[in-house]
């Protein structure tokens, strides 16, 4: 058989490369860049192959807007600023959700990884633990991204008016990519911790809701007695429920505050779930 | 009965040293405990280039351990082990770079197509986009998968699986592969097949090749050199019709594992064999 043709020679060219001796900087992010892309890429192929899914996670944010959503801007029990109907309000809040219901379970996937033996592989390619990491914390929020398009489309659907500026809507998949790769973080490190499938399941579900409904996605944050309105500022999804308003329905927003927090939550996440990852891949 | 390090390296020594001064693999005084136990108990080692390089022994002798560190994913706890004159525990990165990893468990992501899979490892070892296709397809073609690479992972045979695992470890044009376990779960067809084509490769690149085994029969055939792993240490090394022929006539190497090891290969691989079912178990459950 001729095994050779296409394979290169043995003596790889890479080890005898300058550039190895001594990593630059930019060595580095480009590589970061690089892992991103590619992490990104294999989750667009999986989506694409497998696209049941999508469809299903379609069900609940309609459930949402459509049977609670529908309700409670009839009653009027909870108060919005002046000329934004609740539905409008609760909108960008479930979109919210509905991208954090799906990065929460991300950790399920690294697991899963590590059962098959495909996250030690991924460990021996020269990729540093921080960039596997975000590699996968952004590759987490494809999904969520497609998501998000769902629920605007379902929102416009149902009447509420989202701003049509390109910039705005661009900046609304940013917020909901970083949203998304802090809580894919946050479920990788559980992941770290439980290191079972069940045990991350039973922890996802168990803080799932108390992230939820500690957060400004259902109603304000004003009229939440004192203890949760401490807790709801501490809950990142606040910040990026309060960013997604801002952008989509142009209620007054702090975005560089809420921008900020969410930075920074991601990065102290990408931290965590990087020094786990080695229980993992033990 | 157990043999000194001393005449462990005395059969190093005695070997022929290829031209490349520092050999593809230098292990010197390799050592990595488990809390009280040590898995691998100061382990000198040395494989040349273009060889092929059998670790042999009963699981739980330290193959894995060894392994691991060799590939970067465990720290030695004392001790050096280099890959073509670099320290894997000194520049992970660069080690990295120069080896393809093939491990125990069959790992392609049955979520994707076999393409995919290659394209996948193309991409995180840094091939160039221009060379990127070439590449993949050439590994592919040379693990005779150019048809099914189009298909679902989760469609593949087990050993469709191992030839597109040794795909992958191929794209990145690696100066050593290293199998650990390649035929472990193959029905006996599978695993001539995959013989078949890792002999090839070695033969077609003239890649130095490490792999541990279980399969003495394996190990026999296919490698060059042996190494003989019992409880964290090595026993012996040296080509496989050597280490027959020091014991007596018509000895196979199962009968040298035994010499060296006082006879406690067969309660180790039944206990070894026991893990194998469940492993394979697994596997079979995931690929569905």
């Amino acid at each position: 058989m001729s095994a050779s043709p296409g394979v290169p020679p043995a003596v790889s060219a890479s080890y005898a490369s300058p550039g190895l001796a001594g990593e630059t900087v930019l060595d580095g992010l480009r590589r970061l860049a690089s892992r991103i892309v590619t992490l990104c890429w294999v989750e667009l192929r999986k989506v694409r192959h497998d696209r049941s899914e999508l469809y299903m996670r379609g069900i609940q944010p309609a459930l949402w807007l459509l049977i609670y959503g529908e309700t409670f801007t009839r009653i009027h029990a909870i108060p919005t600023p002046r000329g934004v109907s609740y539905l409008a309000y609760l909108a960008p809040g479930i979109l919210a959700q509905s991208a954090l219901f799906i990065a929460i379970f991300y950790g399920i996937q690294i697991i899963w990884e590590r059962d098959a033996g495909v996250l030690t592989k991924l460990m021996v390619t020269p990729t540093p633990r921080s960039a596997l990491i975000t590699g996968k914390a952004f590759a987490a929020s494809v999904r969520s991204v497609i998501q998000a398009a769902v629920v605007i489309i379902l929102s416009a659907l149902l009447g509420v008016s989202f701003t049509v500026n390109p910039l705005r809507l661009l900046a609304t998949f940013g917020i909901v990519v970083l949203g998304s790769a802090f809580f894919s973080c946050l479920s990788m490190t559980i992941a770290g911790i439980a290191l079972k499938r069940d045990r991350l399941l039973g922890i996802g579900q168990a803080i799932t809701m108390p992230l939820f409904f500690s957060s400004n996605a259902l109603y304000p944050a004003r009229v939440m007695p004192g203890w949760l309105q401490a807790i709801s500022r501490f809950n990142p999804l606040s910040y990026e429920v309060d960013a997604l308003r801002g952008l989509l329905i142009g209620i007054p927003a702090d975005l560089w505050l809420d921008t900020t927090v969410l930075a920074c939550a991601t990065a102290a996440g990408i931290t965590a779930a990087a020094l786990l990852l080695p229980r993992l891949a033990r | 009965m157990t043999t000194d390090p001393a005449a462990a390296s005395a059969a190093l020594a005695a070997d022929p040293a290829a031209a490349d001064p520092p050999g593809a693999v230098l292990c010197s005084a390799l050592t990595y405990r488990f809390g009280a136990h040590t898995a691998v108990d100061h382990v000198d080692l040395r494989i040349e280039p273009g060889e092929t390089f059998g670790l042999l022994g009963p699981n739980g002798a330290g193959k894995t351990t060894t392994i691991r560190m060799l590939t970067t994913l465990l720290k030695p706890m004392s001790g050096t082990i280099a890959v073509f004159g670099t320290n894997a525990a000194a520049h992970p990165m660069r080690v990295r770079r120069i080896i393809g990893y093939v491990p125990q468990l069959l790992s392609a992501d049955s979520t994707l197509t076999g393409w995919e899979n290659v394209q996948l490892f193309a991409r995180l070892f840094d091939v160039p986009r221009r060379l990127r296709r070439e590449r993949v397809d050439g590994a592919l073609a040379a693990m005779g998968l150019s048809e099914p690479a189009g298909r679902l992972v989760s469609t593949y045979s087990g050993g469709m699986v191992r030839r597109l695992e040794l795909a992958q470890a191929l794209v990145n044009a690696p100066r050593l592969l290293v199998l650990d376990e390649p035929t472990v779960g193959l029905d006996p067809i599978a695993r001539t097949d995959v013989w078949e084509y890792i002999t090839n490769l070695r033969d077609g690149l003239n890649m130095t090749v490490l792999m541990t085994t279980h399969y003495m029969d394996e190990a026999d055939l296919y490698c060059d050199r042996v190494a003989l792993m019992h409880r964290g240490t090595i026993r012996a090394t040296g080509t496989p019709a050597d280490l027959r022929a020091s014991l007596h006539d018509g000895a196979t190497l199962d009968d040298v594992f035994r010499h060296y090891t006082g006879g406690t290969l067969d309660d180790d691989t039944a206990k070894g064999g026991l893990r194998n079912v469940r492993q394979s178990r697994r596997t079979a459950r995931r690929l569905g």
